[in-house]
């Protein structure tokens, strides 16, 4: 198919469909929650959810499409189609989630519904991203949605911590990478990733202004993806924001980086891969191991989630040290297993929660497979789906990355993240143990009330044990969303070239 | 040609386990988990039966495309190795939930069926998986169930022994999960796709170092699961607080699993390691003979004493798998199933004292023998079939490894020897202890005799010892071929060995004072 088919008819807002409609009905929920009482907004949700469906849609027609708009700042092909679905399904689950837990915590539901559409617009602008600045963009319009959402339990003085830790950091975090992008034009000439990888597999290939470039960009995602060491805003952060938020950020937030951060290091930036792995290569050990070891110790279920969350996106680093195809959808497909892992772990902590606020320590958890076996039989899954225990989706994920690692010769790596799986058996087991052979803990909610919540666990945990015993045409989609990702960006190179 | 009878034996009793958790009747719970496990128990009769036991390969093979990505299948297939093994786990998962069910298990009956029925799909999926990732894949599946098992029914330190078990094996399963991946991608530079295909794995070349790492990566997570000295010490936790039925399938299936593991993957796929780690693993083997028995000998808990029992045991099959020779293997795999059934029995009869008095301590019963006869009785009988008794299955088993072992290095018998004079010591006295003497305790005159129940759980038992002391030729005429086949690679490395060796000899001191062009080369 000619890659220029939708840019050529000039249609430019063609591509950016599924954009646009998650923007108006962010717009539109806005203004109509106006004049709502802040625990009647549950209709809010259902109109967010909506807008989330058509998109959903409008991002299914894109799947097998390739284009490009804006003169190449904004990339439509298999990439931004694979993530954008897995964002909108993230945006999903989460509002599902939301809606008891928004109305019962007396959260203003115009703007908890509204900014959930718009940060969900940043994470998928930053799917398409074709070039650094609409990277930037879609960064920047996740992030300050996101800090915002992290403080909406205005009186919570956990919640208001949360949000100022993560906006300063935040804040902080976007100089280093808008500074890195600024450096990359400096050495390359160019904000357009494949003009970029183009004039990297050229002559310039070594330069202290690149590098320099690359290492204030590798900072700045590093923030965004909590790797270690500047994962210091995540536990805190996590802890704090409602917990629905927390969800989002654990999985959208990611979903969002990552497919910036794979778009510029594994296409942009794969030329030199060699000048970027080894930095990556000490991140994802640190990352593993701190993660995974402070998750231990800890007794509050969000702030382990919050390391254990750390210590994936561990994980996912080694994935993108392979800087392979393979090691690239990897990397997408762990993110999927990751997601509706994640996404349904939230969803038992959202359950387990009251009012004030008790029920988020792992002591609570005891005895749950009495009081709630459907609950805690999810738990478990999703737990063992995180240790890695076959066939679940975690483990699945695992896999992938593991052998795409081991192909391009990182046994060490390997090694290390096989050791820290172990550790993260420890306190993900640890878990399980409080539910099914210990006694005492809180009454869970009633689960017959909140249809809602108990669809989004349920689903969570169908996609988890489906995405793991039935890999296969998960696996051809991230490796066709990646291979196209590359390919158009080697084409276009290519064409570039004549 | 694809009967699907395979993966109907491998699915039951997930089917059965799902169907028990929709059961609200304690009662229903019970008879349905039974009868879900005798349909796979029916299945793996009829394979007994029309197993061709003149074909050393695998049979009623089914393979489907899994993750075609990967060249992963779903390629299950059995063979005179995995076929009594598979026989072995049906009846005791039968006879586990057949004695559960009579009061052992009064705590949510309806989760221990669905654990226990999983726990069968896990043992009889990685008995019968071809290919490495389907076996690494049922090999974890097996690992969760006992673990609930122990920490949910368990006595006593339930959490740590079960905790305890999760993380042991886990280390050395994820570091075989890496050994597995690393062996598909240099099978990838040979054949030039990726297979998870257990019989294209067994031709791939490998570099000496390569081979010796990945050997060490598969051998460490089945030495664990055996276990060998020194990575047993799961085992007498885990053991000593499981539920009876959990120790029944943990000694009686899920311990075969390493020696399995052994059989299957660590050995043929790297036959040069094997052969050149054979002194170590003799050794390892006889440390776990002796250390086990002694250990045994000191337990005041019977419970402790037939797991430490199993730590010597299991030494022996050991030791008979790498004498690596047919004799060695035959018997081994006769002992596998030999402990199963024997310790199987014991942790039942254990089990059944506990039941009544609530200990377990050998102090705290004696002259057992004259207020219950028929529990002495079958005692007795499965004691002689553990000790190794001719004429019951013990012996057999026992006797094929010493030939074996003595026809690869006669020390290594030298020693097991001794093991298994150990063994009738202590579990001899043992009985003397509990069965003969004065009544000490006054509650021990009044306890009452086995149920019908009970009666009913070990009449097979016993049967099937006695069936196997008197008549194992059906069984091992199964093996044999397949045995045969499997060492059909060591062999190669074998004469490979000695060759390299006689060279070095022969070739290397009588070369120098003989060679004429040396001795003018030096006089110029």
């Amino acid at each position: 198919m000619n890659p220029f088919s939708l840019a050529a008819i000039n249609f430019a807002w063609l591509p950016i469909l599924p954009l646009i409609a998650v923007t108006i009905g962010a717009m539109v929920v806005l203004l109509a929650g106006v004049r709502m009482a802040d625990d009647e907004s549950e209709g809010l949700g259902w109109l967010a959810l909506a807008t989330l469906g058509v998109a959903f849609v409008l991002a299914l027609g894109q799947v097998g499409q390739t284009g490009f708009a804006f003169g190449g700042a904004l990339a439509v092909d298999g990439f931004s189609a694979f993530f954008q679905l897995a964002i909108l399904i993230t945006a999903a689950f989460t509002i599902l989630m939301s809606l008891d837990y928004a109305s019962d915590n007396h959260l203003a539901g115009a703007e908890y519904y509204s900014l959930l559409l718009f940060s969900t617009v940043g994470m998928m602008l930053m799917a398409a991203a074709g070039d650094l600045v609409v990277i930037f963009l879609g960064l920047e319009t996740m992030s300050i949605a996101v800090y915002v959402l992290a403080g909406m339990r205005r009186r919570d003085p956990r919640s208001n911590e949360a949000a100022i830790k993560y906006f300063l950091l935040g804040a902080f975090s976007t100089g280093f990478l808008l500074y890195g992008i600024a450096l990359i034009y400096g050495a390359t000439g160019s904000i357009k990733l494949d003009v970029i990888r183009t004039a990297l597999s050229g002559s310039m290939t070594s330069n202290s202004l690149l590098r320099l470039g690359l290492a204030m960009l590798l900072v700045g995602f590093g923030f965004k993806v909590a790797a270690v060491p500047f994962h210091m805003w995540a536990p805190d952060v996590y802890e704090g924001a409602p917990t629905p938020i927390t969800a989002f950020m654990a999985v959208g937030v990611k979903l969002g980086a990552f497919a910036g951060f794979v778009r510029i290091f594994l296409v942009g930036f794969l030329p030199i891969s060699g000048q970027w792995s080894s930095a990556l290569w000490v991140l994802a050990v640190l990352t593993m191991t701190t993660g995974n070891v402070i998750a231990v110790v800890q007794t509050n279920i969000k702030r382990m989630l919050a390391y254990s969350a750390i210590a994936h996106a561990g994980y996912v680093l080694v994935g993108m040290i392979a800087a392979s195809a393979e090691g690239g959808a990897a990397v997408l497909y762990y993110l999927l297993a990751y997601a509706f892992t994640t996404l349904g772990a939230f969803g038992i902590v959202v359950a387990l929660e009251r009012r004030q606020l008790a029920g988020d320590l792992i002591a609570d958890y005891r005895g749950l497979s009495t009081r709630s076996p459907a609950l805690a039989a999810a738990m478990a899954v999703f737990l063992l789906s995180f240790t890695g225990v076959p066939p679940l989706a975690g483990f699945m994920g695992k896999f992938y990355i593991f052998s795409a690692a081991l192909r391009q010769g990182y046994t060490y790596l390997v090694v290390i993240a096989v050791v820290n799986s172990v550790i993260a058996a420890f306190y993900y087991i640890s878990v399980i143990v409080a539910m099914y052979m210990e006694e005492g803990g809180v009454e869970p909610v009633r689960m017959t009330r909140r249809p809602a919540l108990v669809a989004a666990i349920g689903l969570s945990a169908i996609a988890t044990v489906l995405v793991g015993v039935y890999p296969a045409p998960y696996m051809t989609a991230a490796q066709n969303a990646f291979n196209s990702a590359l390919g158009e960006a080697a084409m276009r190179a290519a064409s570039l070239n004549q | 040609m694809q009967s699907g009878i395979l993966t109907a034996l491998v699915f039951f009793p997930l089917l059965g386990a799902i169907f028990v958790l929709m059961l609200n009747d304690e009662r229903a719970t019970w008879n349905s988990a039974f009868v879900f496990s005798l349909v796979p128990l029916a299945i793996s009769f009829y394979l007994f039966a029309a197993f061709d036991s003149r074909e050393p390969g695998y049979q009623f093979v089914e393979q489907y495309s899994w993750i075609p990505q990967f060249g992963i299948s779903y390629h299950l297939g059995i063979d005179g190795i995995s076929l009594l093994l598979a026989v072995l786990t049906t009846i005791l998962i039968s006879l586990s939930l057949l004695y559960s069910a009579g009061g052992d298990i009064e705590e949510r009956p309806r989760a221990f069926c669905f654990f226990l029925l999983v726990l069968e799909t896990g043992l009889l999926g990685a008995l019968l998986a071809v290919d490495l990732f389907l076996f690494y894949v049922f090999w974890e599946v097996m690992l969760i169930p006992m673990y609930f098992l122990i920490g949910i029914w368990g006595h006593g330190r339930k959490i740590y022994a079960a905790v305890k078990f999760v993380l042991f094996t886990m280390v050395g399963s994820f570091l075989m999960l890496v050994a597995i991946i690393y062996l598909v991608l240099a099978a990838r530079q040979a054949l030039g796709r990726l297979s998870f295909d257990l019989p294209l794995l067994y031709q791939v070349p490998l570099s000496e170092t390569e081979a010796r790492w990945l050997f060490a990566g598969f051998a460490l997570a089945f030495a664990i699961k055996v276990p060998m000295w020194p990575v047993h010490t799961w085992l007498p936790d885990a053991h000593s607080e499981a539920p009876t039925a959990g120790s029944v399938i943990l000694a009686g299936i899920m311990l075969k699993m390493g020696t399995y593991g052994f059989v299957r993957f660590a050995i043929p796929l790297f036959p040069a390691v094997a052969v050149q780690a054979v002194p170590l693993f003799l050794a390892l083997a006889v440390v776990g003979i002796v250390y086990g028995a002694l250990l045994a000998m000191n337990q005041p808990d019977l419970k402790r004493l037939v797991a430490y029992s199993s730590v010597s045991h299991l030494g022996f099959v050991m030791l008979g798998i790498f004498a690596l020779n047919p004799q060695g293997l035959v018997g081994a795999i006769y002992q596998m199933l030999n402990h199963g059934i024997s310790t199987g029995a014991l942790f039942l009869l254990v089990g059944m004292l506990y039941l009544r008095r609530h200990t377990r301590e050998i102090a705290e019963f004696g002259g057992l023998w004259k207020s219950i006869p028929i529990y002495a009785s079958i005692f007795m009988f499965t004691m002689l079939s553990s000790v190794g008794l001719p004429g019951l299955n013990g012996f057999i088993g026992e006797f094929l490894i010493m030939v074996g072992t003595f026809l690869r290095s006669w020390p290594a018998a030298a020693f097991a020897v001794s093991g298994i004079i150990l063994g009738a010591l202590y579990l001899l006295w043992t009985y003397e202890r509990v069965m003969f003497g004065p009544i000490t305790h006054a509650v021990n005159a009044t306890i009452r005799d086995l149920t019908g129940r009970e009666i009913a759980v070990m009449v097979p038992l016993m049967a099937l010892m006695l069936f196997m002391g008197l008549y194992p030729a059906p069984l091992i005429s199964r093996m044999q071929p397949s045995v045969e086949r499997m060492l059909a690679g060591v062999r190669i490395e074998q004469v490979r060995l000695e060759q390299r060796a006689h060279r070095r000899v022969a070739v290397a001191p009588l070369n120098r004072p003989h060679n004429p062009a040396l001795e003018t080369a030096s006089v110029q």
